[in-house]
């Protein structure tokens, strides 16, 4: 292929993807009279940051937000503790049971939602955690937990095995050795999922969607498609605005994760 | 499997598995804080999702549920909203797998070229992948605004994409195709670094071009790598909700209402637990019917 045709087909992806970026940043930056007319620019004559200020005033950003931010960290804190030993069975021993976990595993990616939150959201009414952060709480740990059990027990196979025999020559039990060995060796690596699972929690729209239905509760997802408006009144601005902030955390997670992510999700890929 | 590749590790190999003994009640212990949500929380209800299925299970009255045996599938087959959505549910995951595959092997090819702007659009690639799914879908609401989109001002047009039935299909699978793209370009890039350099030195001996290189080394050594990614892509778009719910609530008139949000509605708007069931089964068979003959292949090649 000829050198120029190369550049142009880049020159075609690189438009594909980033339009709609420059959309948003374009739209959150206009003034209402601008958004009105019905010729669209890509770059805003008046340039403001009012939509952003507004967007707090119309929606209750801050309540949602907090609430995304409390089911975020209690469920990425949780899930990490819970698949912590886990990870570690699964990484040094082989028995039946990490069969099936990792089974497990490849199975939570096929099932269709709908046949997991309909009796999931009966259990939840049972005990009465429907319209509660518990509830989602609870909802975000179950389904985050076979990702980050894999790729946690990935950073434990990467610590070498002979640091534990040589703790254990020293007389140290296998908790010691895990706490005062393993664990700090682990430690980026626990940081690596925790990330991940407050991400997935914090971006999560569905399930909050099926479990949150009183609009007090709502988390910043489901404030963000209020925007759009019930009445039919959408308000460009505001929404645009409103999105990019909501996006800020998941750009830092992926700026700082995305080299492990990448190879992560191709091995997970390969053998899928 | 290991989330650390890029820098050297050494390998610890596990212990020999050794039956029940020991080793497999040290690991049960160990999996237990793990195994007890996830029993309670996600197989459990599965298996019991499944039971529902075989049942006229309805919200608010779960007490007097009776089993109906194969009822709701006859009426899921009888029923012509179900079909249309199926019929969507297709043509989307279809033609998002596919269409989406075609881009990301062109772009993972020129990306994996020694080019100007290289690095950037590496970095492009993977934006979608960093943005909530619920922000993706209202950016492309406001790209597809009738008054003040930019697709309308570049065009000139007076179109209203998501409300249009015969376009909005065709527009919420663009921003399908948009929003996969991240994945499947890096997996297959992954796929194309893998590829042994000392193959194509040796066809380069013969005069081989970049097509017959193409044709003869890189697609036939990717193809692991294309079955896998393509399979999951295609199982992850006929299980889609959130982006097509944001984007059209499976509007106008039907025209984008994929199974899940035929689901959903079924089950949170008028309440039939048990025949949204039902779909979610349909779903699984679908699925391991188009899937079977891929991983059947793949287990009998692998052993």
């Amino acid at each position: 292929m000829g050198k120029a045709l190369r550049y142009l087909a880049l020159a075609c992806y690189i438009v594909f993807l980033a339009f709609p970026l420059v959309w948003l940043l374009s739209t959150a930056l206009k003034t209402p009279q601008e958004l009105a007319s019905l010729h669209p620019t890509w770059i805003p004559r008046a340039p403001t940051l009012t939509n952003f200020t507004d967007a707090f005033g119309e929606q209750d950003l801050v309540g949602s937000g907090m609430r995304s931010l409390v089911v975020a960290v209690a469920s990425s804190v949780l899930t990490v503790i819970l698949a912590m030993p886990a990870a570690y069975a699964l990484a040094r021993y082989r028995s039946l049971v990490n069969r099936i976990a990792i089974g497990w595993v490849l199975v939570s990616q096929v099932f269709p939602f709908i046949l997991i939150i309909i009796p999931l959201f009966m259990v939840l009414r049972r005990l009465d955690l429907v319209n509660t952060l518990p509830g989602l709480t609870v909802v975000h740990v179950t389904f985050t937990l076979p990702f980050a059990l894999w790729m946690l027990q990935g950073y434990v196979r990467a610590v070498p095995r002979e640091l534990e025999e040589a703790a254990a020559v020293d007389g140290a039990g296998r908790i010691r050795s895990l706490v005062s060995v393993v664990a700090p060796l682990l430690a980026p690596g626990v940081v690596a999922t925790l990330l991940f699972a407050f991400i997935s929690s914090w971006n999560e729209f569905l399930f909050a969607l099926i479990v949150l239905k009183d609009p007090d509760v709502a988390t910043l997802p489901l404030t963000l498609v209020k925007f759009t408006g019930a009445e039919g009144v959408v308000r460009l601005g505001p929404l645009a605005a409103a999105s990019l902030l909501a996006t800020i955390p998941s750009l830092l997670f992926f700026a700082v994760i995305q080299r492990r992510l990448k190879s992560g999700l191709m091995a997970g890929a390969v053998k899928g | 499997m290991t989330l650390t590749a890029d820098r050297p590790v050494r390998t610890v190999r596990p212990d020999k598995p050794r039956g029940g003994g020991r080793q497999g009640r040290e690991a049960l212990l160990l999996m237990l804080p793990a195994l007890v949500p996830v029993l309670v929380f996600s197989v459990g209800p599965l298996l019991y999702g499944i039971f529902l299925a075989f049942t006229d299970a309805r919200s608010g009255r779960n007490s007097v549920t009776s089993f109906v045996g194969l009822s709701n599938f006859g009426d899921l087959l009888s029923d012509g909203d179900f079909w249309a959505s199926f019929r969507i549910g297709m043509i989307w995951a279809v033609s998002v797998t596919v269409l989406q595959f075609l881009a990301s092997l062109g772009l993972a090819l020129l990306l994996n070229q020694d080019m100007r702007f290289r690095g950037f659009a590496r970095v492009l690639a993977m934006v979608p992948w960093a943005m909530p799914p619920v922000v993706i879908g209202l950016m492309w609401r406001l790209v597809y605004h009738p008054d003040a989109g930019i697709l309308n001002g570049m065009l000139g047009t007076e179109i209203d994409w998501l409300n249009d039935f015969s376009i909005a299909l065709p527009a919420v699978i663009v921003v399908g195709i948009w929003t996969g793209m991240p994945q499947t370009t890096v997996v297959l890039l992954a796929g194309l670094q893998g590829v042994p350099k000392e193959l194509y030195e040796a066809v380069e001996v013969d005069g081989a071009g970049t097509w017959r290189k193409f044709w003869s080394i890189t697609l036939p050594q990717l193809r692991p790598v294309i079955v896998a990614i393509t399979s999951l892509d295609f199982v992850w778009n006929i299980n889609q909700f959130g982006l097509v719910y944001v984007l059209t609530q499976g509007g106008p008139g039907g025209q984008t209402r994929l199974p899940m949000l035929f689901a959903y509605e079924e089950a949170f708007r008028y309440g039939f637990f048990g025949y949204a069931a039902t779909l979610g089964v349909a779903i699984v068979i679908v699925v391991l019917a188009v899937l079977g003959v891929y991983l059947w292949r793949q287990m009998r090649e692998a052993s």
